[in-house]
């Protein structure tokens, strides 16, 4: 196999438009790669090779007109949650397993009008429940990512562990992912990719499978700041289709990365110092403070005192929000169904069926959170805690352009160390929860190595509509860091 | 709060979800954890606070109230467990 796919998504445009190398030949590289992994990384769910070279044959003929989009040519992964036209769609759970959508989400059509060309699937947690990637019904995927002369399995993050996987171990030029308490930015960090989420509303839902509608932002996963911004140019843009799809015009994303950070001010909230932090996640920080510093940020102690109320708060609204939407996976139009006694049984042994535990488990707490007489005490309270939350960011940035903080709050951990306790594994997304809540921009760049050569990542918050500071605070940290490590190859 | 294994059993039949008896004391376990860490947020002051829609306010689209899709019946069964001759077979429902 050649280095091709080692490059940047960046530079292998730049190869593609200088026809140095084929969409065809490159596809066929991706794919070959990505099979040749999935036996070790298990990070995927479908490929379709037909539909795979027909996209790129056409970027080729795009290409030698002198034509094409943003992402001509390049091969990209897509989360199993986003349904592709005629490809297996499951979201990793086996009540979809074997749905194929006669329809495409706004995100990757999208993608292919900027002439992308779709690779595979990636496996993730199951409806996007999940930190670990562990409760995928395809089984979890494998960091590619090993403690130094260790052999042990780590986890590479969740929900989007599949699609972190695949750019992590240069099997494709970017992937899509969804973020709805953290599911791209920890999985960003813990596989030392870069991880983006916009404004809430930024990218459409539709198409999308739906966990938290209120809290669910499509975003992508790239090797570098600049490759991250072009994925969010594509992936971004008013959708009548989705009612909270954000009207605005969508900036120049890509233009702010490598803009100058000079006068920026810099939050660094003390709430984000949690108890039994590991010491190289601090370290971590504080050289991401002292970079911008050096950058000629300015730096600004602040506080978001709802931070600690943020996990619980999105343990109502997520589980809530979910068993709404997932009462629609009843067996009768789509999905498996398993046949009771009446219609009633029907329902209950296809859900019982189809879902895994966490689902369950997850659905349980909503429908308990939503039952008669509870309503107010738990939702209705947990948004208005949202909105303290919002609150929280809203006074922030009257005096800071940016907030700097870990991404999360370990480096990947083992497979399987954390499945017992629920609450143990939800913790995960202590430091990217927040923004979801507030909806505001939040991206994870990998800052460094700690002491057994596992990537931390660092993230960055802007105020909503902004993330060209974000872009432009992500780059900086990226240039600082000089990050160029990569997982030694074992797969 | 705290749920009991009947609690359970009511929420997992609204739900529409089989749980297997021996799995409710597992899931009495599992719930009483989370919902008591979830009463963390009792601490919060949300008098006069208003509940959160979105970040960035913008009213609700409209739209003309017209057709705009349709006439696609076999993509709609395209995925259907069991369907025959252009209609969704479903358990009977009425008596």
């Amino acid at each position: 196999m050649s280095d091709l796919l080692k490059l940047s998504l960046t530079d292998v445009s730049g190869k593609l438009k200088a026809k140095e190398v084929s969409a065809s030949e490159l596809a066929t590289e991706a794919v070959e790669a990505c099979k040749a992994a999935q036996p070790a990384l298990n990070a995927f769910t479908a490929f379709d090779e037909d539909k795979t070279q027909a996209m790129a044959k056409a970027a080729d003929e795009r290409l030698a007109k002198g034509e094409g989009g943003l992402l001509e040519g390049v091969p990209l992964a897509i989360k199993d949650l986003f349904a592709v036209e005629g490809v297996d769609t499951a979201a990793s759970s086996n009540i979809l397993k074997g749905f194929k959508p006669t329809y495409e989400s706004t995100v990757t059509a999208k993608l292919w009008g900027e002439g992308a060309v779709f690779v595979a699937k990636t496996s993730m947690d199951e409806f996007a429940m999940g930190s670990s990637n562990e409760t995928a019904n395809t089984g979890p995927v494998v960091n590619p990512w090993k403690v130094s002369g260790g052999n042990e399995s780590l986890t590479p993050g969740g929900s989007s562990g599949g699609s972190a996987a695949a750019v992590a171990a240069d099997l494709c030029f970017g992937a899509t992912g969804t973020d709805t308490g953290g599911s791209i930015r920890q999985p960003a960090s813990f596989t030392g990719t870069v991880g983006v989420k916009g404004t809430y509303g930024r990218t459409s839902r539709w198409g999308v499978v739906a966990f938290a509608s209120s809290l669910d932002h499509p975003g992508p996963f790239a090797k570098t700041v600049k490759d991250s911004a072009v994925l969010l140019q594509a992936m971004s843009g008013h959708d009548p289709k989705d009612s909270t799809s954000l009207p605005n015009a969508v900036p120049d994303f890509v233009a702010a990365c490598g803009q100058s950070v000079k006068g920026l001010r810099i939050g660094v909230p003390k709430e984000y110092r949690v108890d039994g932090m590991p010491e190289e996640i601090e370290k971590a920080w504080q050289q991401g403070i002292d970079w911008l510093k050096a950058a000629g940020c300015e730096i600004v102690d602040i506080s978001l005192p709802h931070t600690k109320y943020a996990l619980p708060a999105y343990y109502i609204v997520a589980p809530a929000e979910a068993s709404s939407n997932l009462a629609r996976y009843d067996g009768m139009r789509y999905g498996n169904r398993v046949d009771g006694v009446d219609l009633t049984d029907t329902y209950e042994q296809t859900r019982a069926a189809g879902f895994g535990h966490e689902v369950q488990r997850r659905i349980m707490i909503g429908t308990y959170v939503l039952s008669a007489g509870y309503y107010d005490a738990y939702y209705l309270r947990a948004q208005k805690v949202r909105t303290r939350i919002l609150e929280d960011f809203t006074q922030a940035f009257d005096k800071v352009d940016a907030i700097l903080t870990p991404s999360a709050p370990s480096a990947a951990f083992a497979l399987g160390s954390k499945s017992d306790d629920p609450i143990a594994m939800y913790l995960n997304d202590v430091f990217t929860v927040t923004a979801n809540l507030a909806g505001v921009p939040a991206m994870s760049v990998p800052a460094g190595l700690d002491s057994q050569g596992l990537p931390l990542g660092l993230q960055i918050i802007t105020r909503a509509l902004d993330e060209e500071t974000m872009f432009k605070v992500g780059a900086a940290i990226e240039d600082s860091a000089g990050f160029t490590h990569k997982a030694a190859k074992w797969w | 709060m705290s749920v009991t294994a009947d609690d359970v059993r009511r929420i997992a039949r609204l739900a529409r979800l089989a749980e297997p008896e021996d799995r409710v004391d597992a899931l009495v376990g599992e719930l009483n954890g989370i919902l008591n860490w979830i009463e963390q947020l009792n601490e919060v002051d949300v008098e006069g606070v208003q509940a959160m829609t979105t970040p960035v306010a913008f009213p609700l689209p409209m739209r003309e109230d017209k057709v705009t899709d349709g006439g696609i019946r076999d993509k709609v069964l395209a995925n259907a467990p069991k369907s025959d001759e252009g209609f969704f077979v479903v358990p009977k429902s009425v008596e």
